[in-house]
Parts: structure tokens; sequence; C-alpha cells
């Protein structure tokens, strides 16, 4: 059995080379995301190492917020010196990050995640060395590292404006490059710049004579964690003293935890590919256990068991996982190790780990590669097994089984699916919200595949009529529709990434419909100022820009908005001050439900009703917030104002600014008096932003648009991901036209021996696949739509209230699937020209 | 000249010293050896012979369905050989007309489509008082609108004559056209090959080994080892019975 098996693999090459290419696929995506993230895992991880090598104790202020740390007086430093075991005299240093350099091109200079430090010249030392120049020596000098003098094109005395955090635009002059060891730009992608010592404390830390760190020697035998225990105790408990070690291990875990996030997308996205590749590995098996109903009924009456039977099914398809798992699996680490360069060539100069295979790839590319096979070709092997060894004798193969088993087990999971969709976005599923959801859609996919074959034949009669004008066409059409199944199934691959795309795609065009919507009929803001976010710090602007703009002639009012993430009774909220609460008010038409919304003053806020409600507060309440800086405050609820769709959380007085990490204004509306230039104010607030290259000014529709393009490059990206979904749904549509080829041999035979043209024939193969394509995008479209619809009408308490279909994209995925089934069809057809008549039509 | 002429007139296929040898080498095989052969038009000619005499091989020669080793070939005016893949697509649609032994017709067609096929992909249009003779004289035209599963074996080959008629080919081509059906059915079969000959003059070839159907032609032409070995005009079952037996005869004793 096995060798009779083995035999018919060998004698269908072609078709197990493309459905185990799908296979190949998923298994590649799924090893090559492990091997990526292992691999960049591993970089940071020596990295992190790298960077603590030289320190055995540190010593920080005590956490004040999330991630903000208090600074460490230079007294700290004697009290540290007195310790036993501590070496030396210890290094008090200044290093924050949000110090940007502005390039020859006018922009701040930005990194992909990396800190833009600023720091503190501390002499040339093991861990930075000179290359050019010399450290900084007066309070306008500045050095660089390496990394960054290259990437802003920077030399030795240059003069180079430097936004800080406490600073807006100053210009400083270059005197020293310096790089890291083993010739190394940077430590991992990182900017710096260094300031002399005082320059350093005011410009990051807004305040001299403090440092932002101590770093300790231990002296010989004196382990780490004891000297750590023994400095804590001596500070008490208003610092944090950590080894080397932990701070390594801190970062490590905390880029762990977003590469595996990273992971968990790709991972996501192979799922995708090979749930379409299920759908290709099902059809083959079927179409092959149909053309072999005479061989396996033949083999019923000769004697094999129902259970051989299911065996040689099973075997066929363990092999075909195994050997594609295999490439895969191969092709993945091949594609991870690419990925991984192409990476660290992005963040700029992250020094790569070797690529090592992990375990999780190899079981990840087998488990789910012959897993997903395997599961796909059972079906095929119990219908296999049913095949009575009476089929043997018979002609004709067994005819169309009838589509109400299907249709009614479809019309079932449909609803299953539609009610877990439903469940998981109108209910209140609470966390369980997500998996919900995505259950939902995919047992949706399954249902609605299971539907097609019943749609199949009207729906691809009527797409085939378009092409229907010409005889090729003709036969084109009428062949796209004679096997439903098939046509239903490989266009239901198709259907599987085109709606993921549409649904992301309604999503997003409905969420940008809505802030039109939304800014159109509720906010009176004409210009915002306001920059892209791209690292941790927001883009800020110099303060005097607020004042300044007001001056304008035709502007009527201005509130600048300063962002800080701090804690309210010691929870963490978002708290912005606005530096004209009145003006806000106005601009975003906020009423107040209790208290007042006039002018803040100091220690007072106002905050929304949901948040008030929430945190139990009435106009007249105090609370108290600590800011990123200082000690805590005692603020005085004053207003608190209605639920709107644009504006929610904390806004307090703008006394509190200097305790906010970065005291600049992260954004300002502007409304301008009737009948004033709008684009004349606007070229006068961009001069005035001249000195502040972080953001821009931009009308309210512009705004919206730039908040939607965070949106599209999303979802350019998904698109990108789910490209590999579409790919295997191609192969299948190949895979099911070579069958109809080879199914169709002495009919294309015939057609050539009365007179068909080679081309001809190979239009009309091209018609067949240009119809199973634009149907499976039909169907891609419609259930995307109604995926993405359902999503936005779950978003509608978010004040997305408006539905837009996003039509331009449509088109061109329909007209794109006509393309894809053009591409497919060209092996096939060409197969199909070149059938030789005379062998086709014999028959002796 | 004028003799040319008038044999070209009178000619509806011609092959002159055709030769066919497949593969090469040890697996050499000469299928047709300097065969050479006039059809004039209006004529029914069967070829007969045994298994491997090459009948089969001539008329897909003759038919532009494969292509000469040496000789030439013609069909009406047209010279076949050296003609290219698109020629001779153009010149089967247009000049010939097939009738197989089997799988003659598209499934997925009706019984009309199917027979309209040919002028269908050459895009023209049919005549319609032609048109309703050849149905009628088939007698289909209550099955026009049935598909081919839902004909009998007779019926479908009714309906491959229709087809090759239709487009008034130059020649008609038909290959072991009742070796598929009963006796009945295959007589009615020769009896409208016939007709199509004596009422309107077409040009008909057929590939038989039953001389019962042979017997329906105006002549046959006895083709043994790849030479044609014997004509008879006028035939009857028992006269071409006869020569069968002495061609095995003389084919066997070599």
């Amino acid at each position: 059995m096995l060798r009779a098996t083995l035999k018919s693999l060998l004698s269908r090459k072609l078709r197990l080379v493309l459905s185990g290419m799908a296979v190949v696929l998923g298994a590649m995506f799924v090893s090559g995301a492990f091997v990526l993230t292992d691999t960049i895992g591993r970089s940071f991880d020596s990295l992190f190492s790298n960077a603590y090598a030289n320190v055995d104790v540190q010593v920080t202020g005590h956490e004040v917020t999330e991630g903000q740390q208090a600074t460490v007086p230079a007294s700290v430093a004697d009290q540290i010196t007195a310790v036993p075991g501590v070496a030396g005299q210890p290094t008090p240093q200044v290093l924050v990050d949000g110090a940007r350099v502005i390039g020859h091109d006018g922009k701040a200079v930005t990194t992909f995640g990396a800190p833009r430090y600023g720091r503190d010249w501390a002499g040339e030392k093991d861990q930075v060395q000179l290359r050019e120049g010399h450290g900084p020596q007066a309070d306008n000098e500045i050095a660089v590292n390496a990394g960054l003098a290259k990437t802003a094109n920077l030399h030795v005395g240059d003069q180079v404006p430097v936004l800080t955090v406490f600073e807006p635009k100053k210009t400083y002059k270059l005197v020293g490059i310096f790089g890291r060891p083993g010739g190394r730009d940077s430590l991992g992608g990182e900017t710096e710049v260094d300031f002399t010592t005082p320059v350093a404390q005011r410009v990051m830390l807004g305040q001299t004579g403090v440092y932002s760190d101590i770093n300790v020697k231990a002296a010989a035998g004196v382990p780490d964690d004891a000297l750590r225990a023994r400095i804590a105790t001596a500070l008490g408990s208003s610092y944090q003293v950590k080894t080397g070690k932990q701070l390594a291990d801190e970062n490590k875990s905390s880029i762990q935890s977003g590469l595996s996030f990273f992971n968990d997308i790709l991972l996501g996205f192979a799922a995708v590919a090979l749930f379409v590749g299920t759908f290709l590995i099902l059809n083959t098996f079927s179409i092959i256990v149909a053309q072999r109903t005479r061989e396996l009924a033949m083999m019923r009456s000769l004697g094999s068991s129902r259970r051989q039977v299911i065996g040689s099914v099973m075997i066929e398809a363990l092999l075909i996982g195994v050997v594609a798992s295999l490439v895969g699996l191969g092709l993945g680490i091949g594609v991870g190790a690419v990925l991984a360069a192409l990476f660290g060539g992005f963040v700029g100069g992250l020094q790569l780990a070797g690529i090592a295979v992990p375990l999780s790839a190899v079981i990840g590319a087998l488990a789910v590669g012959i897993g997903i096979t395997m599961l796909a070709a059972l079906m095929p092997a119990i219908r296999a097994s049913r095949i009575p060894p009476v089929a043997a004798l018979q002609e004709v193969a067994t005819a169309d089984r009838p589509l109400t088993r299907v249709t009614v087990s479809g019309a079932v999971t449909t609803a299953i699916g539609v009610g877990l969709l439903g469940w998981g976005l109108f209910g209140r599923a609470g966390s369980g919200t997500l998996w919900l959801v995505l259950a939902g859609v995919l047992v949706s996919f399954i249902g609605v595949a299971l539907l097609t074959p019943l749609v199949a034949r009207p729906v691809v009669a009527l797409i085939g009529s378009l092409f229907a004008w010409s005889v090729p066409g003709k036969l084109g059409r009428i062949n796209s529709g004679r096997n439903p199944r098939r046509t239903a199934i490989t266009a239901a691959a198709l259907m599987v990434g085109l709606a993921l795309i549409t649904g992301f795609n309604v999503v997003v065009s409905s969420v940008s419909a809505s802030l039109h919507h939304l800014g159109d009929t509720q906010v009176k803001a004409d210009l915002i100022i306001s920059g892209q976010q791209s690292a941790e710090l927001p883009p800020t602007f110099d303060p005097a820009v607020l004042e300044k703009s007001k001056q304008l002639p035709g502007v009527r009012e201005v509130a600048g908005g300063y962002l800080d993430i701090g804690k309210v009774n010691g929870k963490a909220e978002g708290i912005a001050a606005v530096s004209d609460l009145p003006a806000l008010a106005d601009m975003f038409p906020l009423t107040a439900k209790e208290g007042t919304l006039a002018a803040l003053g100091d220690n007072q806020a106002v905050l929304d009703e949901d948040e008030a409600k929430t945190l139990g507060l009435h106009a007249g309440s105090t609370v108290t917030i600590q800011l990123s800086r200082g000690q805590p405050h005692t603020v005085k609820v004053v207003g608190i104002y209605a639920k709107n769709d644009v504006f929610n959380g904390w806004m307090v007085a703008t006394n509190l600014i200097p305790d906010f990490r970065v005291p600049q204004p992260a954004q300002a509306f502007i409304r301008l008096q009737n009948q004033s230039d709008l684009a004349a104010v606007k070229a006068s607030v961009a001069r005035l932003l001249a000195d502040s290259p972080e953001v821009n000014v931009t009308d309210r529709s512009g705004f919206i648009d730039q908040q939607v393009s965070q949106l599209n490059s999303v979802l350019t990206f998904i698109q990108i991901l789910l490209a590999l979904a579409i790919l295997i749904a191609i192969l299948g549509i190949v895979n099911t036209l070579a069958l109809s080829v080879l199914e169709r041999t002495r009919e294309l035979g015939l057609l050539r021996a009365i007179g068909l043209r080679r081309a001809q024939a190979m239009r009309m193969v091209t018609v067949e696949a240009v119809v199973i394509s634009i149907f499976g995008a039909l169907l891609g479209l419609i259930v995307g739509s109604g995926l993405g619809v359902a999503v936005v009408r779950a978003l509608r308490d978010q004040g997305f209230t408006n539905v837009a279909l996003p039509w331009n994209q449509m088109v061109v995925y329909l007209v794109l699937a006509g393309v894809v089934g053009v591409v497919a069809a060209i092996l096939p057809s060409v197969r199909a020209a070149r059938i030789n008549v005379l062998e086709a039509i014999a028959y002796e | 000249m004028t003799a040319t002429t008038a044999t070209t007139t009178r000619v509806a296929a011609r092959a002159s010293e055709v030769w066919k040898v497949y593969g090469s080498g040890e697996a050499r095989v000469t299928a047709l050896r300097g065969v050479s052969l006039e059809l004039l038009r209006g004529q029914y000619t069967a070829v007969m012979g045994p298994s491997g005499s090459g009948k089969s091989t001539l008329m897909h020669c003759m038919a532009g369905l494969d292509a000469v080793t040496r000789g030439d070939v013609y069909i009406g005016q047209t010279r076949l050989t050296g003609l290219s893949d698109a020629g001779l697509t153009r010149l089967r649609r247009d000049q010939v007309g097939f009738v197989f032994q089997q799988f003659n017709l598209l499934p997925t067609l009706s019984a009309k489509e199917n027979i309209l096929l040919p002028l269908a992909i050459a895009g023209r249009k049919p005549d319609k008082p032609w048109y309703d003779t050849v149905i009628d004289t088939v007698g289909l035209r209550d099955r026009l609108s049935h598909r081919p599963s839902e004909l009998s074996g007779g019926q479908q080959q009714r309906v491959a004559c229709a087809r090759a008629l239709v487009s008034r080919p130059e020649v008609v081509f038909a290959d072991e056209p009742t070796g598929n059906l009963d006796s009945r059915s295959g007589a009615d079969i020769l009896g409208f090959l016939r007709r199509s000959v004596t009422d309107f003059g077409q040009t008909v070839v057929m590939v038989t080994h039953d001389a019962n159907a042979a017997s329906y032609a105006d002549r046959v032409i006895f083709l043994g080892d790849g030479r044609i070995v014997h004509e008879m005009a006028g035939p009857t079952p028992d006269a071409i019975l006869d020569t069968l037996k002495k061609i095995d005869l003389s084919v066997g004793g070599e």
C-alpha cells in the first residue's frame, strides 16, 4: 500500500508542488518570525550587556511616575563614597532622552525608536573614545557621537541647532565627535549630544546641581549584590539602587515584550496564510481523490480496508507536510536572517548577534506545516474511504453530489460565526472580546466558504457573461461554472485575504469620514499646530509661539496644550495643561456640566463627566496629582465638562507646567476672526514655527488627514503582510486551472482539431481564471465590507458615527483580482495551448 | 496548364509521395511509405486496412492534424506542408470537417452550439438554409437544445456529422464514425454521409475496418504496411472482405 501511495504521489508532481508551496510559505513565515525575533532579541541582549558592562551599581532617584525618576543631588555622591566596598569616586551623570539635533534639512534628526540622549561630558573613558576634536568646555560647545555625526552629516566646527527638554532651539558649536569601543558609532542606534555638566543639568533636568544617576564601582572582592544592598541601606527609600545586571535585564525584558508583540503579529499573519493554505490543500486532495476514484475502488475490491484507504491518503499528506515544512523552515531561516539584517541597518548601528535557529522555529514550522496538511487532507481521505468497490467497474465518476448538506452546514456555521462576532463586538465580553472577534471572523469565513458553492453557479455565470462575447470567453465562462465546489473553494481562498484587507479599509475610511464629520460639525479651531510622534517624547515647540500667534492679525483665540503622564490619587492618567481654557472650550464647544470652564487659577483643574463619575469627583473636590517631576500637588476641581466626542480627561492650570516631563507645548489650536485670510495666517504661523521643526501648522482637514495617514501606514503594513495570503490563493487558482486543463485534455484536443487557435485556447483558460478570481474578490469585498461595517458600528460609542466604504480601493482590488486571474492563468494556458491534438483525441 | 486547372478543380484533397516516420534509431517506425492519393470532389472514399497499416496516420496527415515527413499534402488549393500551426488551425476550421469515433462533442454545450462551434470560432454566421437542410438531414431538430449527456450514442454521432457538414468544408474526414455504435445507429450515420455526397456533392473520406461500412463508399483504398496495396470502385461487402483476406495473407506472409 505504501509503495502504491508513493508511486501515485510521484505521478502528480506539479499539483503536489503547488499545494506543498502553500505549506512552505506558511512554515516559512512561522520560522522566519521566530528566527527574526530571536536574532534581534539576542542582539539587544548583548547591546544592554555592553551598555552596563562598566556599571556595577547604579543609583537613581525614586520613581515619580511610571518610568520617570526623580533627580539625584550631587551630595548623594559623597554619601555613597562613604559606603564600604565602593571603589574610587562614584561617577554622577546626566543621561536623559530628549536632545534633538536639527539637521541641515531643518528637521529634527529622528531615530527608529532609539533614544536621543542629552548627556554631560565626563571626559574620555573606556566607553567613550574621542575620534576628533575635544570635549565641550564652554557652555556653547557640544560633542556628539559618531553615529549622529554621520546621520546628520555634522563636522567639528559646525554650528548645530539642538532642541532640549527644557529649552527650545538653541545653537551650539560642535567641538568633538566620539565613538564607542570596538570602533562602533553608537551602542545601538541611539544619538548623543554631550554638553558641559551645568548646561546638561539645566537643559535636560531643568536644574543645576542634580544628576539623573550615579554609577558606582565595587571594590575588588565585593560582589555587586552586596554593594547594592549596602548602598540601598545607606541612602534610604528615596533612591533606587540597582546592579548593572539588574538594569541590563530590565531593559532586555522590556525589549523582549515589545518583540514578542511583534512576533505575535507576524504569527497572526502566518495563521491567515496557513488558513488560506488549508483551502488549497483541501482542494488538491479532494481532486486527487476524485481522480483516483477508480484506482482506490480497485484497491478496495482487491481487499484493502477502509482504514488502509484513509491511511494511504494521509501518508501522502504526511509526506507533503514533512517535506514542505522542512523546506519552509529552511527558507524561513533565510528570510529571518535577511529581515534581521534589514532591521539592523534600519535601526542604524545595531550589532547583530549571529543567526541561530531557536527550537521554537523548528517546532513551530514542523507542527504547523504537518498539522495543517494532515488536517486539510482528513476530509478527502474519509471521502476516499467511502468509495464503493463497484466504482472500479463504472465508466463515469460519480455525478455531482447535491449541495444541500454543504449549504445547510455553511448556513449554520456562518450563523455561529456571525453570532460570535456580534457577541464580541456588541456584547460586554470584557477581556474575551478579542478572542471572540477572532473566532467569529474565522468561523464566519469557514461558513461563507461552505455557502460559496451554492452561489458559485449563478454568480460565476453572471461574471462570465462579461466575457461571453467571444467563443473562447464563452467556453471559459462555462468551464468555470462546471465544478462549483472546486471553483468555490478556490475563490474562497482569495476571499479570506481580500476580506481582511477590505475590512481594515472600511474601518480606516469610516474613521476618517467620522473624524472629518466631527471636525466640520463640532470643531471651530481653524488651524492646528502639532507634530507626528515618532519617539517616546511627544514633539514640542517653543512656548513663545503661543503668545506670538495670538498677536497675529486675524487671530481670534489660541489655546496651547502641554502633555504629561502623571498620577491622580495614585493612578496613572494623561494630564494636559491648557494655556487658555475658555478659548479651548469655545473652539471645541465644551460645556460645563458642573462648576465653570473659565480661566483656571493656580492649582485648579477641570475634567470630563465620565472620569469625574468614575472617580466620584464634583466641582469643589480636591485631588492629589503627581506629575513627572517634583512633589505631588493638591489640585481643586473647579469644573466638570459634558461628555463629547473630541476631548476627555484632565486639564490643569499652567502653573503646574514646570513639573511636566517636557515643559513645552505639544499642540495648539487657533481660531480666526470671521473673514480673515486662512492661508495668510497659516503662513504667518508657519514662519513663527521656523525654529520648531518637530511640529507644523495645518488647517482642520489637513490635521485630520495627518491623523488618518498614520492609520493608512498601518493599513499598508497589513496589506503587505496579507499579500502572502493572496499569493497562496493565487497558487490555488493556478492549481485548479492546471487540473482543469489536465482533465479537459480531450476537449481541448477536439476544439483544436475543429479549428480553435492556440491564442483562443489560452484565452479560454484565462477567462476561466479571471472569472474565478473576480468571484473570489467579490466575495472578499462583500464579506470584508460586512466585517468592517460591524466593527465601525461597534465603535459607535467612541464617536465613530460615519460608515464609509472605500469604493476606490474596492474597485482597485477588483481590477487587481482580474490581473491576478490573468497571471495565474499564464502557466495553465500555455499548457493548454501546447496540447498535442493527436494525442488528445487518440482513443486506441 | 488547362489540364492542371481541370485537375485541381476536380480534386478536393491530394497526397503525393507522402512518407511518415515516427521516432528515430531503434524506435523508428515508418507508418507511410510514399502514399499518393487523390480525393475527387463529390466522391465518398473509404480507407481500409489491418491495424498498423497506416490508415489513421494517412487521415491525420491529410487532414492537417499531423505533419508529414516527406511529400506533399493539399486540401483544395492549399498546400499543407510547411503551414504554421495557425495556418493549419485555420485550414481545419474552414476547409475540413471531422467526425471522430468518440468524444466528438463538448459536454458543456447544447447540440446546436456544438454544431455551430466551428463557425462560432471562426466568427462566421451560419448559412441558414444550409443549416436547416443539414439539421433536417440528420433529423435532430427536436434535440437541438439537449446536452450530449442527454443524447444517445447514435444521436451524438449525428450531431458530430451535422457539425462536420455545416461549414461546407472541402473534405469531411470520418475516423471510424460507427465504431462505437450498434448496427442500426451505424447504418443511420453511414446513410447520412452517403446522402451528403450524393445529394450535396460533399467530399467524404472515412477510415474504417468494417467491410459493411466501407461498402457505402464510391471507392475503397486498401492500405497495407504503409502503402496503397489495392483500390476498388463500386465496392460490395463480399468483394471487400475477399480483398482484405488477400491483403492479410500477403502482409502476414512477408
